[in-house]
Order: structure tokens, then C-alpha cells, then sequence
């Protein structure tokens, strides 16, 4: 039971910070929660049916398409979250100055929302369908009772969900102030992390080279199989032996949505005078 | 645009898979590792193929060699690893921790 929760748990962790952050990012646009509840049941949805195709999604592309799937996904999430960054550049003030003021706002933030639900079901997919072949994988091979693999799940799902929870309550603790400058910066962690973990992907499919493969070793400090570095993991892309590629990526995706955000500042302020 | 990405994805890795990395096969059975030590080359990319035998699902994975790949029950997957200084390299079973475990030998 022990061994089931803890898989669980690893697994929902890294979708419920996201889920998290992206709920604290989002504070004070109306109708965020039903975007948000949207983007969870679809995440779900699409878990068990990933999970069930996976043998036909590993085999494609050579027995390449597991890893050009998850490549994929990623990038979507990474494309997604730049955009709300470079939005939010714009719009994040007008939020927390009017937060009730609604108006023309509504329609766009609405608009915007709708990029947030993809986020959302991209993370709750990949981590999801993994924890269902999983669970799927325990239940055939019958080394646990029924009762017991249910129990370790359900522990395992509500430590994920109650640490993202944490995450979610202590961003929330931030002055309005500092709180879009510190959630802006969370997501573009977040999506340069992401953009890593594509990257790794690509390598392990043999699309990319691994230019230096470990760049460095950390993981005598925090390893990433650990709780602290599958939290770091999750908000900022830790890995503790990163890929010469990977760093190319995080950094690349970093520097292009800066660029955007701070154009985007810049053209708003000169046609809004 | 989403499908054109990853035909080029798709072309690039098969033109990849026909360059020839030496190939190493593991088999998992009764969630354990056969061979569970395996000596690669350094500095070279090698090959994987891990063949799982048991009916249920296993996530192969390996943080110092960056691998992560879930492999459903009886399909063979294939791996690309490296190109790995020489040092040992361990993995596991995601799934079945307990037993699943091996490590790779690079020199």
C-alpha cells in the first residue's frame, strides 16, 4: 500500500503545483474556477484514454511516439503558458488596480482563460496517465488487495492535491503588490521547465543531441527522485544532471518570453497614453 | 503546423535509427532485470532495447541517465542512452521499485 501511495503521490505532486500556480496566476479573473475545473476534468478524461492507448502511442514513430507525444504536450504547456506571461504583462495591473471593474476586460480574460484550461489538462494528462497505468498495472498483477491499492491511491492523491494546495495558499499570502510579479516569474520558470523536459525527451528519442550529458551533477545535494527535488522539479525544472540541450532550451524559452513581455509593455504604454 | 512538426520530428528520428548504435537488449520478468548489470561503451550513444515480458505496464527509468519511459506489458521498447562518461549508471522499475533494478556500466 505504502509503495502504491507514494507513486501516486509523485505523480499528482508535479500536476497539482501546476494546477496550483495556475490558479494563483489567475486570481481575480472571473469564471477562472469553471476554466479551471474544465481544464481538470478534460486532463482526466484524457488520462485514462492515454493510458489505454499506450501501447499503440509507443509504437509509433519506430516506437519513438511515447516520447514525441510527451515532447509535444510539453510544448503545447510551454507555448500556452508564454502567451498568459506576455498577456498578463499587459493586463496583470489593470487586474489587481480594478479587480471588481469588469467591462472589456471580461471578454478578454475570458479569452485568455481558455489558454490556462489547456495548461491545465496537459499536466493533469501526463502525470495522470501515468499514475493510471500504474494503478492499472498493480490491480492485473495482483501483488495487493484490492482494498489496499485503493487505500495507497487515495493517500497518495490527497498528499498531491494538499501540497499543491500549500503552494497555492502561500502564493496567495503575497502583498497584491509583489503577487503578479511573483506569479509571472513562477510561470516562466515553470514553462522554461518545461521546455527542459521536452528537450529530454527528444534527446531520449534520439531527435536531438545531448551537446553534454551531465552539463553538471547536483544531485548529491538534492537528488531529483527525492520529495524536495520533485517539488523543485515541478516549479522550476530542477533536474540535478542536466543535458547541455536542455539548458539550451530552458534558456532560450526564458530570454523569448522576457523579450515578449517587455514588448508587449512597451507597445501598450505607447498606444494607451 | 502541429502535424508538419512532427512529421520532420518523425523523418529526423528514423534518419537517426538507421545511423547504427551498438544495441543492448535487458528483458524485465517477474518485475526484475535480465541482465541487471550491463557494460556500454563510453562516450558513444547506445541503444536500448527492453523487452517487458510480464503482462503488466513498467516505467523504465534512470535520473542520471535522463530516461523515462513507460513500457506496457509484453512490447519491446527502445531506448537511446548516452553518449555516457564512463562510470556506473543506475535504473529501475518505477513501478516496482523493490525489485526492479540494474545498473549500466559505461567504459
Amino acid at each position: 500500500m505504502f509503495g502504491t501511495a507514494l507513486i501516486v503521490f509523485r505523480e499528482v505532486l508535479e500536476a497539482a503545483l501546476i494546477v496550483g500556480i495556475v490558479a494563483a496566476a489567475t486570481q481575480g479573473i472571473p469564471g477562472r474556477a469553471r476554466y479551471i475545473a474544465g481544464g481538470l476534468g478534460a486532463g482526466l478524461i484524457g488520462s485514462i484514454l492515454v493510458a489505454f492507448g499506450a501501447e499503440g502511442i509507443s509504437q509509433l514513430a519506430e516506437g519513438m511516439g511515447q516520447e514525441l507525444f510527451n515532447a509535444s504536450i510539453l510544448g503545447i504547456a510551454v507555448v500556452m503558458l508564454a502567451w498568459h506571461n506576455i498577456w498578463m504583462s499587459v493586463h496583470g495591473r489593470e487586474l489587481a488596480t480594478n479587480a471588481k471593474k469588469l467591462g472589456r476586460e471580461v471578454s478578454q480574460g475570458t479569452r485568455e482563460l481558455s489558454v490556462l484550461l489547456v495548461v491545465i489538462a496537459v499536466a493533469v494528462l501526463r502525470e495522470g496517465s501515468e499514475t493510471v497505468l500504474f494503478l492499472y498495472g498493480v490491480a492485473i498483477s495482483g501483488d495487493a488487495t484490492r482494498g489496499a491499492m485503493i487505500a495507497g491511491g487515495a493517500v497518495g492523491l490527497v498528499g498531491g492535491i494538499a501540497l499543491g494546495l500549500l503552494v497555492f495558499r502561500g502564493l496567495l499570502r503575497i502583498p497584491l503588490r509583489h503577487f503578479f510579479t511573483a506569479t509571472s516569474i513562477l510561470v516562466l520558470l515553470l514553462a522554461a521547465g518545461m521546455a527542459a523536459q521536452a528537450a529530454r525527451f527528444l534527446i531520449q528519442a534520439n531527435v536531438l543531441p545531448s551537446l553534454a550529458s551531465p552539463l553538471w551533477d547536483t544531485s548529491g545535494v538534492v537528488d531529483n527522485s527525492s520529495t524536495l527535488g520533485k517539488v523543485l522539479q515541478g516549479l522550476v525544472g530542477y533536474d540535478a544532471q542536466p543535458a547541455g540541450m536542455q539548458i539550451a532550451f530552458f534558456v532560450i524559452v526564458l530570454v523569448t518570453i522576457l523579450v515578449g513581455m517587455s514588448w508587449a509593455r512597451r507597445r501598450s504604454e505607447t498606444s494607451t497614453p | 503546423m502541429k502535424r508538419l512538426a512532427l512529421a520532420v520530428l518523425m523523418s529526423a528520428s528514423l534518419g537517426a535509427l538507421a545511423a547504427g548504435e551498438p544495441e543492448f537488449a535487458i528483458s524485465i520478468e517477474n518485475h526484475k532485470f535480465a541482465p541487471d548489470r550491463i557494460e556500454v561503451p563510453a562516450g558513444k550513444k547506445v541503444k536500448l532495447v527492453v523487452e517487458n515480458k510480464d503482462a503488466t505496464p513498467e516505467e523504465f527509468e534512470s535520473h542520471s541517465m535522463k530516461i523515462e519511459k513507460v513500457i506496457p506489458g509484453k512490447t519491446k521498447a527502445t531506448i537511446f542512452v548516452g553518449p555516457l562518461k564512463a562510470g556506473e549508471y543506475k535504473f529501475v522499475g518505477e513501478f516496482n521499485e523493490k525489485t526492479a533494478k540494474g545498473v549500466i556500466v559505461a567504459k
